[in-house]
């Protein structure tokens, strides 16, 4: 009974972190791009959709509008910040990606200042639950693993059959070979920025409605946990970033239930570090080799 | 069709192509041979948009294509077999197909790929296998099918034979005289000069990025001064 229980928090938490850590590995795989900004993403999806329900708006536009916010901010910093470094050292490519990061979290507290803000949850997804086999799972869990799995399904099939998921990857692949068939590589990449800001969107949402407030710096936490799922799981592939998520996700839980909830993040980075040892390239990664 | 007009290239501060010019007329086997490192594969990334020529014009079908990016070009009708192959090794050898008719229409890819699969037997028994798995030939088949998938006019392939044991040369020699007569005008870049003279109708031979002969095949395939430095003796 507490064991399932924990076990749904523990997918609902890891879904979540699958999520967001999609669109750090997506990035990854296609520019070798770690974008710490990406968490800051989060954070501006979590405001849009605070402001949105504040104003009153229902629910079905309040969401798509926050999504479509983390979209287009996302597409404007590759734009502005990233797409003028294609062809420059990776070191000025991340070290602009924590400046991104940095501005939009201080951008953030001078607008809303550092206080954080409760989140009205229930709006977006009602209090209650539903009994599955004498099991009593909440509205939140169930929604968030049903959105998560299905945008995760979406994805598979967007970058495995879809014409700009196999441009994706054929760009991933080989940039200069890519462009020899005439595919754009800026505005691969631009769709890849577009599809991992989607997924963290989704994720904000989800994140907002499980741990119901917002703050400036939310996505500090919530982008490194993710992106350590990312590397667990081997940064660039897709199946292991989802991977990477659950598994943290229900790590996390397990050390809570366990009663030491002050060590969970330590635990988390324990764990890191232990698969970075024992098998450098991640769950799922393959030994790359190194691009120029 | 082609008309390169004394272009420069430079990596950096390193002069590789030292105004060049020549010329591929429709329906030809062009070829440019030179050692390694002459400037061959600089030449055809410069002509597919790869990279950018500090001076001089490229025009293809009458059009000023130097400047234009690199996966515009290919809509024009000029497909480039990269040095090396460099097909998706992680994708299926259909899923590379499809990548090279990227530009064209769904509808039309279809039949494109019965094409290629009718004249690459080897790709149409291993379509939904990775290219990575594939052997150095069958990859290079792969390769010059996915360039065939654009139906370009011109067709410049980068050194074809690499690696190949000779009787797969031979076969993908034999390809290119076919595609030719079929009405695809080649611009071949070779070390294996003797096979690509055998083939072209005419060549240029490179030097350290400079043009130093250009004259029909036969002519260089007797040529004293060419015998000695690519031919063997
Ligand atoms: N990316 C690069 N950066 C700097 N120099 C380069 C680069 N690529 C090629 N070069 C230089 O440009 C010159 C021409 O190289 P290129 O690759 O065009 O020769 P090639 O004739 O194709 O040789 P090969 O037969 O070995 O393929 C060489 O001196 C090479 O060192
Ligand atoms: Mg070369």
């Amino acid at each position: 009974m507490l064991f399932f229980s924990q076990l749904i928090n523990g997918l609902q938490l890891g879904s979540i972190y699958a999520l967001v850590a999609l669109g750090y590995s997506m990035v990854y795989g296609i520019i070798l791009l770690l974008n710490f900004a990406h968490g800051d993403i989060i954070m501006v999806g979590g405001y849009i959709a605070l402001l949105a329900i504040t104003a009153g708006l229902p629910t079905y536009i309040a969401v798509p509008l926050s999504i479509i916010g983390c979209i287009l901010l996302a597409c404007i910093i590759d734009k502005v910040a990233y797409s003028p470094l294609r062809k420059a050292p990776r070191i000025s490519l991340l070290i602009t990606a924590i400046g991104v990061s940095l501005l939009l979290q201080n951008l953030a507290q001078l607008i809303f200042s550092a206080k954080s803000q409760p989140f009205p949850s229930s709006v977006v997804i009602p209090k209650g639950s539903v009994n599955i086999g004498g099991f009593a799972i909440s509205y939140t869990a169930l929604v968030t693993l049903v959105v998560a799995v299905v945008s995760m399904l979406l994805l598979t099939w967007l970058v495995q059959k879809s014409k700009m998921g196999k441009a994706m990857r054929a760009v991933s692949e080989d940039m200069g070979a890519a462009q020899l068939m005439g595919i754009s590589v800026n505005s691969t990449i631009s769709f890849t920025f577009a599809v991992g800001s989607a997924l963290a969107g989704i994720g904000a949402i989800l994140y907002c409605c499980r741990y119901p407030q917002v703050s400036p710096t939310m996505g500090s936490l919530l982008g490194l946990k993710a992106f350590v799922a990312a590397v667990l799981g081997g940064i660039g592939s897709i199946p292991g970033a989802m991977l990477g998520g659950f598994a943290i996700g229900l790590c996390e839980v397990l050390v809570t239930s366990l009663g030491g909830s002050a060590w969970t993040d330590a635990v988390v980075f324990a764990i890191l570090i232990v698969v970075l040892l024992i098998k450098p390239t991640g769950f799922m990664g393959k030994a790359m080799s190194e691009k120029v | 069709m082609l008309k390169v007009n004394d272009i420069n290239v430079y990596y950096g501060s390193i002069h590789a192509i030292k105004g060049v010019s020549f010329e591929v007329e429709k329906g030809e086997i062009v070829t440019l041979i030179g050692a390694n490192g002459a400037g061959k594969s600089t030449i055809l990334n410069t002509v597919s948009g790869l990279l950018p020529a500090k001076s001089g014009t490229v025009s293809f079908m009458g059009k000023t294509i130097n400047g234009i990016a690199a996966h515009k070009v290919v809509g024009m009708g000029l497909a480039q077999v990269p040095e090396g192959r460099r097909v998706f090794l992680n994708m299926t050898v259909q899923e590379n197909l499809e990548m090279g008719a990227y530009t064209r229409k769904s509808a039309e890819i279809d039949d494109s790929i019965a094409d290629v699969y009718e004249r690459f037997p080897r790709l149409k028994e291993r379509r939904k296998q990775v290219a990575g798995t594939l052997s150095g030939g069958e990859q290079q088949m792969l390769a010059m099918g996915r360039a065939l998938m654009s139906k370009p006019e011109l067709l410049m392939l980068d050194e074809p034979s690499m690696g190949l044991a000779p009787i797969l040369v031979e076969q993908i020699f034999d390809i290119i005289k076919e595609l030719n007569k079929a009405g695809t005008t080649i611009l071949l870049v070779e070390q294996n000069a003797q096979m690509a003279l055998s083939i072209a109708d005419r060549g240029y031979v490179l030097e350290t990025g400079k043009i130093v002969t250009s004259a029909k095949a036969s002519d260089l395939l007797n040529d004293d001064s060419v015998k000695k430095a690519y031919l063997g003796g």
